[in-house]
């Protein structure tokens, strides 16, 4: 096997990050409630599947996706970025803007929302890859809400991945590749509902995965000029369990290279899958090794990629994929997903509408955590103000920005609050202090009661703050989470 | 520096509906029946009343904006008439109106009347509303007990408490403002509780349980002031005066800069020290013969014996566990319940506080009255430990 060496100034991947959402919802209760009226479920029923928090979706898993392979890039000014899924919260505002904006690429001047299918992060990526000249942020996100009792229920899972390409000294690059677009309707979804509608399986696997997938593969090696059984990293999201082993065989893949489709502790992402699995797969193959990406939906992308020589070969799980907290109720799950029309009271009945022109002239400090650092006295202070909070400065407009978001920060002060109305209660909220010595108070999220404490370290995360059912708007803003180390 | 408006003004006659769930009253009928004690007690005609303030804080579930509510509702004859709100603070707010009108010469009798009509809302506790649009997208929409159960965090890592030794203290303060209730026929809850029913109670934002948060409750305080002069020459013989009236509302330097503790209340120490050089007071603890402060929570009351200057820094906890904010203690605190059991009308509270002065100075506090009480001090805090208002004033004896 040649080693690629790719050199400087060679298009391709830069850098990849992931994100799953901490709950991890136990297939296993899934399955038992449902067992009086499906009890087929029983065999999907192991592992568990990530679960958004109340306050997560395909935007704000985009921003932590994104941020995670930007911290692997840095140095590098990005383009475009194109934000990839199904299940975007906003058919009309551009979904990719908010993201771009939570990423501190504040203006970015190209930012594009695709779906359209499960290969909208797979076809994004493949034109990415195959575009020259900019530097692009590609990431899916998907947060789906199945109907509830169906198998893709517990298939499925919500998460994101991203993937930065462009020109530089990449960690792998694009050997060939090859797509397929045509109306097979396996299953679909009308643009205003959730949960899919779908055909009998057996049909899928054998007219679809069977026969639609592997002339498309076999094109991709021709012209990548590689063998079927010299790929090293077989990288195909099951949305039919066990067809990854299928096409595997058809095409000529050994099996010992068909990669873990992260079913176990994650669930299928849609379009953000393969982009995840890629992830994965780039965080442990080493050098000059070859990854065959494959993506079935309106039929097939297939693509041959090969790592670098940047490329290290690693057994360590990637820190965005490891931890996350089981989750054992199902009613939680259902409540979060707006499945399941719970009593909240009165105090949930507060009109949450937006003022438009006021989000606006917030917006870098909104979407961006952007506050001021005077010139004069070196303060920070969220909001930036007019007037520098230091009363032994009081200097006059002299703040510049100063983003907050990636700064350390630790709990000042704290409580747990059962009154207020939140969709998760406890609301957990309190004043924060940053390295910086600004002082924020916050919303707490991704946290347990007994986790907070003060000077408890924080991460801070980009997440919806609050939801207009009324006028079907959401606004987002930072809260603050516990650090936690790998594995907790 | 300004001489201050110490006994400059007289309180010539005050009135207090009783406190509670009113369900059968509208605000205009417990603005009157403060608004007739007061009178009676002033013994003056209506058409005397040159000016007037009121004081509403939730104008959108009560009366609505300014102060025509009260006009209309008194029928004042064309009087100057303004609505006023600094939050919770509301009430003295509407008293330093009044106050300053006759301090200045402008009028010789002003009226201040607080009311609030909180039990048309549907559900326990204060109201949720906006903060504004643009505080909106990113303030957390914090309760007022998740606001003040910051400052329980704070202090015990700030001086070493330990939560259970906290918690004692907190429910010694709930307790000693139950019993002290049971004493005050308008008080809105006139039960007696133990130190176990406070510990056990229900969660509502750690380490607030239910117990340690006060009522919301309906109601209305009402004061008259004019000149000692005035007053005497109107037939009182013991005159009540104003000590001092301070407000200091929060910049934002707790909020955002990193020199507030988070374990006090700012703005209490700057108003408490305004406060005791208008009075001159120089020692506190010796000239105070009784306070009513701002007990929206346990805690805060905890911590305002320290800010006021009463409790030396993190030895609240113990100055409480000795009694010495008890109905016998050598500071007597919320003898007429507090707004822990008076209760909470929050445009009513501020006068609600300085009535309780009025009464034990001119010893008319009944079953509750103190031996020895020349001279109260009053604390009305508005907002959230992090961003408020908050308003002292101390009430005494003309030449006291």
């Amino acid at each position: 096997m040649s080693e690629h060496s790719a050199g400087a100034n060679t298009r391709g991947i830069l850098s990849v990050g992931g994100y799953v959402p901490r709950l991890r919802l136990d297939r296993q209760t899934v399955a038992a409630g449902h067992r009086w009226m499906a009890p087929g479920l029983r065999g999907l029923a192991k592992g568990a599947r990530a679960m958004a928090n109340w306050d997560e979706d395909a935007i704000t898993m985009a921003v932590e996706a994104g941020r995670t392979a930007l911290r692997g890039a840095t140095g590098i000014s990005v383009d475009a970025l194109t934000l990839a899924s199904t299940t975007l919260p906003f058919a009309d505002r551009l979904n990719s803007a908010v993201v771009g904006a939570a990423l501190g690429m504040a203006r970015q001047p190209a930012a594009a929302d695709v779906g359209g299918g499960m290969r909208a992060g797979s076809s994004a990526l493949l034109r990415a890859l195959q575009t020259p000249g900019k530097n692009e942020l590609v990431i899916g996100s998907e947060r789906r809400i199945p109907t509830p009792a169906s198998t893709a229920e517990l298939n499925a899972g919500d998460g994101a991945a991203a993937v930065l390409v462009g020109e530089g000294d990449p960690l792998a690059i694009l050997r060939g590749a090859a797509s397929l677009s045509t109306d097979f309707v396996d299953h679909f979804r009308q643009t205003d509902r959730q949960g899919d509608y779908g055909w009998e399986e057996r049909w899928v696997r054998d007219e679809g995965f069977s026969k639609l997938v592997p002339p498309v593969v076999s094109q991709a090696l021709e012209a990548a000029g590689i063998d079927a059984d010299q790929i090293d990293h077989f990288v195909m999201p099951e949305q039919l369990r066990r067809v990854g082993a299928l096409v595997a065989k058809r095409v000529g893949v050994r099996p010992e290279a068909i990669v873990d489709t992260l079913f176990e502790q994650c669930g299928d992402t849609g379009a953000a899958h393969p982009l995840m699995m890629l992830a994965h797969t780039l965080t442990t193959a080493g050098p000059g090794q070859r990854i065959l990406l494959i993506q079935f939906g309106s039929g097939c992308d297939a693509m041959v990629l090969e790592t670098t020589a940047k490329a290290v070969a690693t057994k360590q799980v990637p820190a965005w994929l490891e931890g996350g907290q089981i989750e054992k109720n199902y009613l939680k799950y259902l409540s979060f997903t707006g499945q399941l029309d719970l009593e909240w009271g009165m105090r949930a009945e507060m009109d949450n509408k937006t003022a438009l022109t006021a989000a606006w002239r917030a917006e870098p400090m909104v979407n961006g955590f952007v506050g001021g650092s005077c010139t004069s006295c070196g303060t920070v202070q969220f909001p930036a103000s007019r007037i520098c909070v230091n009363p032994e400065c009081g200097a006059i407009d002299t703040q510049a920005p100063y983003r907050l978001a990636d700064d350390p920060a630790k709990v000042r002060s704290f409580t747990c609050d059962w009154l207020s109305y939140k969709p998760c209660p406890p609301f957990m909220f309190g004043h924060v202090e940053f390295g910086n010595r600004a002082r924020v108070l916050m919303e707490f999220t991704d946290c347990d009661p007994d986790e907070l404490a003060v000077d408890v370290p924080l991460d801070m995360v980009f997440r919806i703050k609050e939801l207009d059912p009324v006028r079907g708007f959401r606004r987002y803003f930072w809260k603050a989470k516990p650090q936690r180390k790998a594995g907790e | 520096m300004a001489s201050g408006i110490r006994d400059r003004v007289a309180i010539l006659g005050m009135g207090c509906s009783r406190f509670g769930e009113r369900w059968s009253d509208n605000a205009e009928d417990l603005m009157l029946e403060a608004f007739t004690e007061a009178l009676g007690d002033a013994g003056i005609e209506k058409s005397l009343i040159e000016a007037a303030w009121l004081g509403v804080c939730l104008e959108e579930n009560n009366v609505g904006k300014t102060a025509g509510p009260l006009a209309q509702g008194l029928r004042l004859p064309f009087i100057a008439a303004t609505r006023v709100e600094n939050a919770c603070a509301t009430g003295t707010e509407a008293l330093r109106g009044a106050v300053y009108a006759v301090a200045s010469g402008a009028c010789d009798i002003a009226l201040a009347l607080g009311v609030e009509k909180l039990k048309d809302t549907g559900y326990g506790g204060l109201p949720v509303r906006t903060r504004g649009v643009v505080n909106d997208l990113w303030q957390p929409n914090a309760s007022a007990p998740g606001a003040f159960a910051q400052l329980a965090s704070a202090y015990q890592a700030r001086y070493g408490i330990s939560r259970d030794d906290l918690k004692q203290a907190m429910a010694h303060v709930s307790v000693k403002s139950h019993d002290n209730a049971t004493l005050n026929p308008k008080a809105h809850l006139r039960n007696k509780i133990t130190i176990e029913d406070v510990l056990k109670a229900q969660m509502v934002a750690e380490p607030l349980g239910l117990y340690d948060c006060c009522g919301v409750s309906d109601g209305a305080a009402c004061a008259i002031v004019t000149t000692p002069a005035i007053a005497e020459k109107l037939g009182k013989r013991d005159v009540v005066t104003v000590k001092a009236l301070q407000i200091a509302v929060s910049n934002g330097e707790e909020a955002q800069f990193n020199q507030w503790d988070g374990a006090s209340i700012r703005t209490a120490e700057v108003a408490a020290a305004r406060a005791y050089r208008e009075a001159g007071i120089a020692n506190p603890r010796e000239s105070l013969d009784l306070i009513e402060v701002h007990d929206c929570f346990s805690i805060t009351e905890l911590v305002l014996m320290e800010n006021l200057g009463l409790s030396d820094p993190g030895r609240a906890t113990f100055d409480i566990l000795e009694g010495r904010y008890d109905r016998d203690g050598a500071i007597p605190c919320q003898i007429d319940g507090g707004l822990k059991c008076f209760g909470h009308p929050i445009g009513a509270s501020g006068l609600r506080m300085v009535y309780e002065i009025y009464l034990q100075v001119l010893g008319r506090a009944g079953a509750r009255q103190l031996g020895k009480a020349d001279i109260g001090l009053t604390q009305n805090l508005g907002g959230h430990p992090h961003q408020n208002v908050c308003a002292i004033s101390i009430i005494g004896r003309l030449g006291a």
